[in-house]
């Protein structure tokens, strides 16, 4: 049988032997579908093949919205097109390796082997194991120089992709930044390769260097100033003169003249974030420190209000949704979030759309928000002050007054909500005990405050280990030991213990390590990564299948250690191993900030308040695209950050019971 | 109002869930625009009301969903017109095969249901194997109750599996291809799962498996909840 045949009847005996065979059949209502007749035309061994992949469970990366903009776009070309595959969940790939059925797509369930490029989008450093199966799946080598023309081209993009060194060895090429307009040059690129009869791998990746925002790897060379576990980067040198150094990001100018998904697919099966998603923005510049998607996805780029509107509008009637999200990093700054919530909630006349806005600003205007667009049954509101006191807050440059959060929660409770979260991160830098317990002591003034409306108001604290991220202020900062976020959540636990009013919930600390190193790490880490997977450490963002003992052998064997990636401070001079890439920011200005962030000063939004040349815009011909020149209003959290006034103990909770401060 | 729809479940969207099927129901009623009534209360859902659920990975000519309408709301109300736009908003697969009004007052399609009719494809290698499988068909027909073990709640209980089973037949795939095992069974007082019966004849993995029909009784007489080619806006006949 022909590889771009498809294979679904000998993929239906496993289907009925595992579990949730939906998330394998595809089908989504409206999803846009390949057209291989394509490939039949007097171009038609020009077509270049994309299967779009992500790295884990159907349920996790169908919504990712990235995935289905490129699968649209790449299906509307007369010269390509695209389909998409998952992570085959262990019990189908057990029963795929024992039969012998390659890694399929679910658009029509053709192999792998039937595409040019396999390419994923990579979120998370955890699923990085899952990366190197689902290429032996398959059938490709792991490794990029073991691959031969008959092979697909392995390539990522997405955010994880701005430090891709520790997977060098296995990816053939990598995307930075915006992918809509890059896939169609690649996508030139491989065409004419094919075209040309498609024989030297070499040659195609040399080609593809010449893609702006295209990065190949096998393409630079990098020295090491020693051999031993704790060597360090001496240097990076482009190997071919096609090779640009740095490798530049590629920004969209303007989101308006990229209204995708237009169809956005509709799963047969549950999902997370089963809603219609309309994307307000790309890019944030709140400079929160520990922010990676906030620093490399700068300056901000709004969609026209107008067309945000007749997305939902269109949306909502094609998909059936009872729910959209309007999607950014910060939505309640879209210039137009008033505006558009009233017209959603005006033309909802039946009174059964909700709206939810995944990033709650911490103040009452925020709630007020969502109390006009949460319908029915009100039952939490979640915010992000992130830290519990106002000098770690500096240090992170999330500059929210604690009397701002109060409100907001004041404001929730008294409007109905029975139920407040808030998210904080451990481990950051120069944080102490005293900041530590700083978040015990915010979260019950919040029970506090929910007391005056209703006798049992519930507040759950959740709280992550933080880890470094490149191309953040933060990137130099050695990462707190796994027993150090284990001790600092105990001292929570113990704090909270006695409030019966309070749930706490923890991200497992040793999975923070293994995510430091790989956000961090060099391309040495490659071998590590390989023997992890080669040892069955796959699925390592799921709580039942990670394994820290995997990972701890896995580096042993390869003579490496967790303290050089995560734990240790990086100085000023050190070559750090993305450096050949260029995420837009200037290297003095994260460390200005680095070192602001150590003096506890704030840095206030570039949206509203003179540039301070970060590197995002200037150079690279962009700029902010922002409806109204000045910021919304609200507490700290509108206009523009509050610098200094964030220790003022709030009045709200100062009045009525005794209060810890 | 209440409307009875019939659907057909075939191909790839077999390996939908019963509750898969019922969300991708409720999205294509709102998305067709039919006027559907919603419940009281804090979180409102539509009134719709399902029949016998339906195993992951089975296919069926007899599936069974009554829309209950919404007097006060716009939109399509005629049985046909719903039919016609619900087969618009479906995937693939799952097909309007009938539609028509019934009766507020009818009794659920839960409970009127007295028996399933299944056709199952197997995989029957060698006529000694197709020998032994008749046998043991003739064996289960002649006994007068059948003793198998099964799961319920949980728990393994034993269950008599003949008094369920009110039709079976097999027969030998002539010139090659799965032999085809047909059966009957009854759903009260409780049902018995076409695997379960299937388990008791010694197979475990069937090719295909589908529902051709569920039957009522009326006066005596087998009837379907509705029957094929219903489209008439008002079919009281089929109202069990
Ligand atoms: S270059 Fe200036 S305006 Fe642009 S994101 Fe950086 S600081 Fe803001």
């Amino acid at each position: 049988m022909s590889a771009s045949e498809p294979m679904f009847d000998r993929l239906e005996p496993l289907l009925a032997r595992v579990q949730r065979p939906a998330r394998y059949i595809g089908c989504e209502v409206g999803a846009v579908q390949p057209d291989w007749s394509k490939c039949e035309g007097p171009d038609g061994d020009r077509v270049v093949r994309w299967l779009l992949a992500y790295p884990d469970t159907y349920e996790i990366g169908q919504p990712n919205q990235g995935l289905q903009i490129l699968f649209e776009i790449l299906n509307e070309r007369s010269d390509a097109l695209a389909e998409r595959t998952y992570a085959p969940w262990v019990d189908l790939e057990d029963e795929m390796r024992s039969a012998g059925l390659p890694l399929f797509s679910i658009d029509t369930h053709r192999e792998a082997s039937a595409f040019n490029l396999l390419a994923f989008n990579l979120s998370a450093e955890l699923t990085y194991t899952n990366l190197l199966n689902m290429v032996d799946l398959a059938g490709v080598p792991v490794r990029s120089r073991d691959r031969g023309p008959e092979h697909p081209l392995v390539i990522a993009g997405g955010h994880c992709t701005y430090n891709p060194e520790p997977l060098a060895d296995f990816l053939d090429a990598v995307v930075l930044g915006d992918g809509e307009e890059v896939v169609g040059e690649v996508t030139e690129v491989v065409g004419e390769w094919l075209a040309a009869g498609s024989r030297d791998r070499t040659e195609l990746l040399r080609a593809l260097c010449g893609v702006e925002g295209v990065y190949v790897p096998a393409a630079y060379e990098v020295t090491y100033d020693g051999d031993g576990a704790d060597a360090l980067v001496e240097s990076v040198e482009a190997c071919w003169e096609t090779a640009p150094m740095p490798v530049p990001k590629r920004t969209l100018p303007d989101l308006a003249e990229w209204p995708y998904p237009q169809s956005q697919m509709v799963p047969l099966t549950e999902v997370v974030h089963d809603r219609l998603n309309v994307e307000v923005f790309r890019g944030c510049t709140r400079g929160c420190r520990f922010c990676q998607a906030g620093m490399i996805t700068r300056p901000v780029r709004e969609r026209p209000a107008e067309q945000v509107s007749a997305m939902v509008r269109e949306g909502l009637a094609r998909t059936g949704y009872d729910e959209v999200a309007l999607t950014s990093l910060s939505s309640a700054d879209f210039s137009g979030i008033a505006e558009t919530v009233e017209e959603i909630v005006e033309s909802d006349t039946e009174g059964r759309i909700s709206v939810s806005l995944p990033s709650l600003r911490v103040d009452a205007f925020g709630v007020d928000i969502a109390a006009q667009v949460q319908k029915g049954r009100r039952t939490g509101l979640t915010f992000a002050p992130e830290a519990g006191t106002w000098r770690m807050r500096q240090v992170i440059n999330k500059l929210i007054r604690e009397e701002d959060l109060y409100g907001a929660v004041d404001s929730a409770y008294s409007q109905g909500w029975r139920r407040v979260k808030l998210y904080f991160l451990t481990g950051l830098p120069t944080e102490t005990d005293e900041d530590t317990l700083g978040i015990a002591r915010m979260a019950e003034n919040c029970v506090t405050i929910g007391k005056r409306h209703m006798r049992n108001p519930s507040v759950t604290v959740s709280v992550g280990g933080f880890v470094p991220k490149p191309f953040t202020p933060f990137q130099w900062f050695g990462q707190n030991t796994e027993e150090e976020l284990h001790r600092k959540i105990g001292l929570l636990r113990d704090a909270l213990r006695r409030n019966r009013n309070v749930a706490f919930k923890w991200h497992d600390s040793r999975a923070s390590v293994v995510e430091g190193m790989l956000s961090r790490g060099d391309r040495r880490l490659g071998s590590a990564i390989e023997s992890a997977w080669r040892k069955g450490a796959t699925f390592q963002e799921w709580s039942e299948c990670f394994s820290l003992e995997m990972w701890q052998e896995a580096l042993a064997e390869e003579g490496l250690r967790p303290e050089h990636y995560a734990y240790r401070h990086r100085t000023e001079d050190e070559v750090l191993p993305w450096e050949h890439l260029d995420a837009g920011l200037h290297k003095d200005f994260l460390w200005q900030d680095w070192t602001d962030a150590l003096q506890e000063v704030g840095l206030p939004d570039c949206r509203w308040t003179p540039c301070y040349d970060c590197g995002a815009c200037t150079g690279w011909g962009v700029e902010h695209v922002v409806a109204s020149a000045v910021p919304p209003a609200g507490g700290s959290q509108g206009t523009g950050q509050d610098l200094d006034t964030g220790g003022l103990l709030p009045e709200v909770v100062a009045v009525p019971v005794e209060v810890r401060t | 109002m209440r409307v009875r729809i019939r659907y057909g479940v075939e191909g790839k969207v077999r390996f939908l869930s019963h509750r898969d099927v019922a969300r991708v129901m409720e999205r294509a009623i709102r998305r067709a625009a039919v006027p559907v009534a919603y419940t009281e209360g804090f979180s409102p859902r539509p009134k719709v009301q399902y029949g016998l659920a339906l195993s992951t990975g089975y296919e069926s000519d007899g599936e069974y969903i009554d829309i209950y309408l919404d007097p006060e709301r716009q939109g399509v109300r005629d049985p046909r017109e719903i039919a016609l736009a619900l087969t618009v908003c479906l995937p693939a697969g799952l097909e309007v095969l009938a539609a028509a009004e019934v009766p507020r007052q009818a009794t659920s399609l839960q409970d009127s249901v007295e028996s399933t009719q299944w056709r199952v494809l197997l995989d029957v290698t060698g006529g000694g194997a197709m020998g032994g499988l008749a046998q043991q068909v003739d064996e289960l027909l002649a006994s007068e109750s059948y003793e198998i073990d099964i799961i319920r709640k949980g728990k393994p209980v034993s269950e008599d599996l003949r008094p369920l089973v009110h039709a079976l037949r097999v027969t030998a795939p002539s010139g090659g291809g799965p032999a085809v095992l047909e059966a009957e069974l009854g759903t009260k007082p409780r049902s018995i799962r076409p695997s379960e019966l299937l388990g008791a004849l010694g197979v475990s993995e069937p090719r295909l498996v589908r529902r051709t029909h569920q039957w009522t009784r009326r006066d005596g007489d087998r009837r379907e909840p509705l029957a094929l080619g219903d489209l008439s806006p008002r079919a009281e006949a089929c109202a069990s």
